[in-house]
């Protein structure tokens, strides 16, 4: 039987605001065991909550990014349930009327074409804190510095169809959350939380199967491993004449397989009620405007802009714009360097190459985008060629200074004084007398590839500093000659 | 809809209360009593009318970002019944 | 010296007739020798007590003035106490002492006050006889047979015993109210949101409001001066300005539109009662006052409304009290489950239970709609009502109970009966409105209250009412004997 997959995500991003969602504690993260857990965190009796302005304004920026209705009018639920790391015995959480409603996120897929993901809703809620499973004395230990780190919880319609293009939207989705400045995107750090709803149907039935939920990924690598993995299974258990069953299931990465998860066991009545000590949220026009204002440019805006401004092409325009911070090195590098496709090349190619060989993001390049470009500037103004930039490149990713600085210390300026091009091609052919008999003896078809081993020889007596330019026209004019 | 046994065991564990066994037959009738009472309510037509979760109907306040809690971990766990390495200690959860 | 109100003590602070340490020193001793037949104290903070009145002394030597500076009072148990057990009449948190301050307590301690106790209450304030205490039943001054009325009553006993002149109180359901009829007292719920509930121990967010408990409107009014204000940790508190209540006490009742709403006399009220409410309204009228008959439609609603909306509340309030932060813990808990239910089965008492139990219920999958969300529709009926009500009158007077105190142990055996002894406090909770009740008479010897409602943050208008009532009647001056 030809099966479907089907998958929907919950995404859970933390927001970047300095203190909590309902409390003045900090919301850093790795500090001391419940050091950042104050009296509401703790949920001490008679604490109340009060809501954070910033997360508020974040989760708005959010839903104007995926063209959301806005909730100017939501509403804080509790969501009632026992466990040691949810210190009131309930979260705060939004149920009928979350602060998102329905909206939608464009993900390119391998073969280039855009796939439009229908996102449910998104909603503020506070983070839970940490169940520590080391053995204390034979028990649990719970850190509650986490207990009330804003989240906003993103929900996707059930649109993607593969473990690849679930990939693809929490991709682009944490490439937008990062863009917009709201989450770190830290997802070792569990920043950005991912439980994957999976289910599978027989190519061509309209309903959909049972699902089931695979809780807590947290890595791009993982998502695409479990689902893969739960997909399989779940068309096996049916092929062999079973039935899935709705659960939530944990993915473990060293044996690629899931579980049930044991506490998820019994059916949930979470009982949630609008939170009597919050009211409603009053989202003004004038908020919404002001929010709006604060947009930065966003992925497909990007994306056009290089496109016109600078006349790249689709594919290199969308790979610059998705992330914002490779974005913004890109421009800052064409803002020095003047050339755009140049500087797009070695952003893509040689920077991405370095970048990928160290294991670091672009915010932490062993090159800056300033150094890049005044390096790209020599390639520009002719005082380096264009293999010589790799070894200048090469250079300053061992911090040896700036592009200036070593083609000086170096001696690798582009030699353009025509005298010394010709004293060093009169050399070079002199050593190299019979290749020039033959070459002049050959025909017009052969003498191509000839040529280009005089301008290799001519390259490697100049030690790559003679302006190649310079040493074709001269070469051609001695050879003709 | 009275509430026999099995319902009260179920409102009990979803509230994780642990009844006494003894006590069982007590409590359900005072539940049945209460919801006897309360269920009165379902004679009053309240079509088109909107629920108010607050008398004042007021809009909520947002607090600035700002981190204004210092740490005071030792006062607040002096009266926590275990604690170890700054961290409240529970039976074994498992996942 | 234990029979003057706080006005009184005021002005023999002023005028430097004894000093607070005196004062302070004279009641703690009073409350040692009598307290033991009322049980109306969970905790007595003796040292507290003598360094605050100490503390109010100096301020005062210093030229410092204030009606409140120096004055002792008590706080109901469940206003958190910093280092100081805050138990809400618990099992749950005999052990708990509260790492801060409640508003309440602190806005009063700056104020000067001296606080000589905690007092006992219906655990987690769910009661209206004062018999759910961990630490016993708290028995009424006026008949040590008789309940105090709840769940206020240690706040109320107290205060009625003459152990000291005012104590705050919370009312969820008419808990202030109530027991200040039933021991004599004039007793104040507030509008709700115009005092801070940080600090105060959550029954149900929505309904609770703390206020003063003291023997005179007077009283009242400069106690809730000390209470009231906006607070920034709680959400739900008003950002009005305060007005200045002393001052409201004297303006003329003449012209007060003064609505009797017909409901209020329905079967269950005692005759005894109803009499006296009607010669509290004749009292009224003598001073100007016009009575007019008023509807509220609804009224037979409010406590099957408000016995959804409270325990619902509550049932998630409550499940904090899970034995891993703070409280009570169970011996050897096996697992995890076995942590939350013993210590939640044996840490509260029955009564918590069964409301826990009820309001979980009411918001379960499948009966959210017909309980929780009824409950809230018929609260916004029973709010309609009060607003048509008040564009015709200027107050609402009726019974504060139905009955007068019962005898301990009389309504044990259904917990309904004693539900039914809220009808007509739970509807000001409901609406969110400022309610007083005042001594209004004697039925054999034990006290009726009348119960004054008003527009919101016309909690002025209720004081000024009953201080003009109280210029011209002696209920409110009269002592249980023996104390």
């Amino acid at each position: 039987m030809q099966w479907e997959v089907v998958i929907g995500l919950e995404i859970h991003t933390q927001l970047t605001t300095q203190s909590k969602i309902f409390s003045g504690s900090a919301t850093t993260f790795g500090s001391e065991p419940n050091t950042q857990a104050s009296l509401v965190d703790l949920g001490m009796p008679g604490t109340l909550p009060v809501l954070n302005k910033e997360a508020v304004q974040m989760a708005v920026k959010f839903g104007l990014a995926i063209d959301a209705e806005i909730g100017q009018h939501n509403v804080f639920a509790r969501k009632n349930y026992f466990y040691p790391d949810l210190p009131k015995g309930y979260q705060i959480s939004q149920m009928e009327l979350p602060i998102v409603g329905k909206g939608h996120l464009d993900i390119t897929l391998e073969d280039g074409t855009i796939k439009r993901i229908g996102v449910t809703r998104a909603h503020l809620e506070e983070d839970a804190g940490k169940s520590l499973h080391e053995d204390y004395s034979g028990m649990t230990g719970i850190d509650l510095n986490r207990a009330g780190t804003p989240l906003l919880e993103i929900v996707s319609e059930p649109d993607m169809r593969s473990a690849k293009e679930a990939v693809a939207y929490v991709k682009a989705m944490h490439a937008l959350v990062r863009y917009l400045g709201i989450c770190d995107g830290n997802m070792a750090e569990g920043s950005l939380r991912c439980d994957c709803n999976v289910s599978v149907r027989p190519v061509g039935q309209v309903e959909f199967g049972t699902r089931c939920e695979i809780k807590n990924v947290n890595s791009f690598r993982f998502i695409e491993k479990a689902i893969n993995s739960e997909i399989q299974r779940q068309i096996d258990l049916i092929e062999d004449g079973g039935k899935v069953i709705q659960q939530t299931r944990l993915y473990d990465p060293n044996t690629n397989e899931t579980r049930a998860m044991r506490s998820k066991e019994e059916a949930n009545d979470y009982r949630y009620f609008p939170d009597p000590d919050l009211l409603p949220v009053i989202i003004e026009d004038s908020f919404l405007a002001q929010t709006r204002a604060s947009l930065p440019e966003l992925p497909p805006q990007k994306r056009e802009r290089f496109q016109s401004q600078f006349g790249l092409s689709l594919y290199d325009a969308s790979v610059l714009a998705s992330s914002r911070e490779q974005a913004d090195y890109f421009e800052q590098v064409v803002g020095i360097a003047g050339d755009a496709k140049l500087a797009a090349n070695w952003v893509m190619v040689e920077l991405g190459s370095l970048l990928n060989k160290q294991g670091v993001e672009i915010d932490e390049s062993p090159v800056s985008a300033e150094q890049l470009g005044g390096m790209l500037k020599r390639i520009t103004d002719n005082t380096i060629s264009g293999k010589i930039a790799k070894m200048v490149f090469e250079a300053m990713a061992n911090g040896e200074g700036n592009a200036d600085e070593i083609i000086e210390k170096r001696g690798l300026k582009q030699v353009t004084d025509t005298g010394a091009i010709e004293s060093i091609l009169d050399d070079m052919l002199a050593a190299n007398a019979e290749q020039v008999e033959q070459y002049r003896a050959a025909d017009e078809a052969k003498r191509g590839k000839m040529f280009g081993f005089f301008v290799g020889q001519a390259m490697k007596a100049s030690k790559g500093k003679a302006n190649p330019q310079q040493v074709n026209e001269v070469l051609k004019r001695k050879l003709e000659g | 809809m009275a509430l026999d046994r099995s319902d009260v065991e179920k409102i009990a564990h979803l509230a994780r209360l642990g009844l006494n066994d003894a006590d069982i037959p007590r409590t359900t009738e005072a539940l049945n009593s209460i919801l006897g009472l309360v269920d009165q309510m379902q004679a009053v037509d309240t079509t088109g009318i909107e629920p108010l979760a607050h008398p004042l109907e007021a809009s909520q306040r947002l607090r600035e970002d700002v981190v204004s809690e210092a740490n005071h971990r030792d006062s607040y766990q002096a009266i926590a019944p275990a604690v170890e390495d700054g961290l409240y200690l529970v039976p074994k959860v498992i996942d | 010296m234990h029979q003057m109100t706080l006005a009184e003590i005021a002005r023999g602070l002023a005028d430097k007739k004894f000093s607070s340490e005196e004062l302070t020193r004279s009641l703690l001793a009073r409350i040692a020798q009598l307290d033991p037949q009322i049980n109306s104290f969970i905790s007595v903070t003796l040292d507290l007590a003598i360094t605050q009145a100490q503390a109010a002394d100096a301020r005062r030597a210093a030229g410092e003035t204030g009606a409140l500076l120096g004055a002792p009072l008590a706080h109901k148990d469940l206003f958190c106490t910093k280092g100081i057990r805050t138990s809400c009449a618990s099992k749950m948190l005999d052990n708990f002492k509260a790492p801060y301050d409640a508003t309440v307590v602190a806005k009063l301690a700056a104020a000067g006050t001296v606080t000589l106790g905690k007092t006992n209450m219906d655990e987690f304030a769910m009661g209206s006889a004062n018999e759910s205490s961990h630490y016993g039943a708290v028995k009424n001054p006026w008949n040590l047979e008789h309940v105090p009325g709840g769940s206020s009553g240690g706040s109320a006993a107290a205060v009625a015993a003459r152990l000291l002149p005012a104590a705050t109180g919370t009312d969820t359901g008419g808990s202030i109210r109530q027991p200040a009829a039933l021991t004599n007292l004039t007793g104040l719920k507030p509008t709700y949101g115009r005092v801070s509930r940080w600090g105060m121990i959550a029954y149900a967010s929505s309904l609770d409001q703390a206020g003063p408990m003291a023997r005179t409107a007077e009283d009242c009014a400069l106690l809730l001066q000390g209470m009231a204000g906006f607070d920034v940790n709680d959400s739900t508190s008003i950002d009005e300005p305060v007005p200045d209540y002393s001052a409201s006490l004297n303006g003329s009742l003449q012209g007060l539109r003064i609505g009797v709403p017909k409901e209020y006399f329905s079967a269950g009220l005692d005759s005894r009662i109803a009499d006296l409410v009607m010669a509290s309204v004749e009292e009224l009228k003598k001073l100007g006052a016009v009575v007019k008959e008023v509807s509220l439609p609804n009224l037979q609603h409010a406590i099957p409304a408000y016995y959804v909306i409270a325990p619902a509340e509550a049932s998630s309030n409550l499940s904090r009290f899970d034995g891993v932060r703070f409280g009570y813990r169970c011996e050897d808990p096996k697992d995890l489950t076995d942590l939350y239910k013993r210590s939640r089965g044996e840490g509260f008492g029955p009564e918590v239970q069964r409301r826990i139990m009820v309001g979980a219920y009411a918001l379960s999958a499948g009966y959210y709609d017909a309980y929780y969300l009824q409950a809230q529709k018929i609260r916004r009926l029973i709010k309609n009502d009060f607003m048509n009500a008040f564009k015709d009158v200027d107050v609402i007077l009726g019974p504060t109970t139905p009955n007068p105190a019962w005898k301990i142990g009389a309504k044990n055996a259904d917990p309904i009966s004693a539900y039914l002894e809220d009808f007509y406090t739970i509807t000001a909770n409901l609406a969110g409105l400022p309610g007083l009740s005042m001594p209004a008479g004697f039925a054999d010897g034990l006290p009726v209250g009348v119960q004054l409602l008003a527009p919101y943050f016309q909690e002025g208008r209720l004081l000024n009412v009953a201080h003009q009532y109280q210029l011209v009647t002696d209920w409110h001056t009269r002592s249980p004997e023996g104390f």
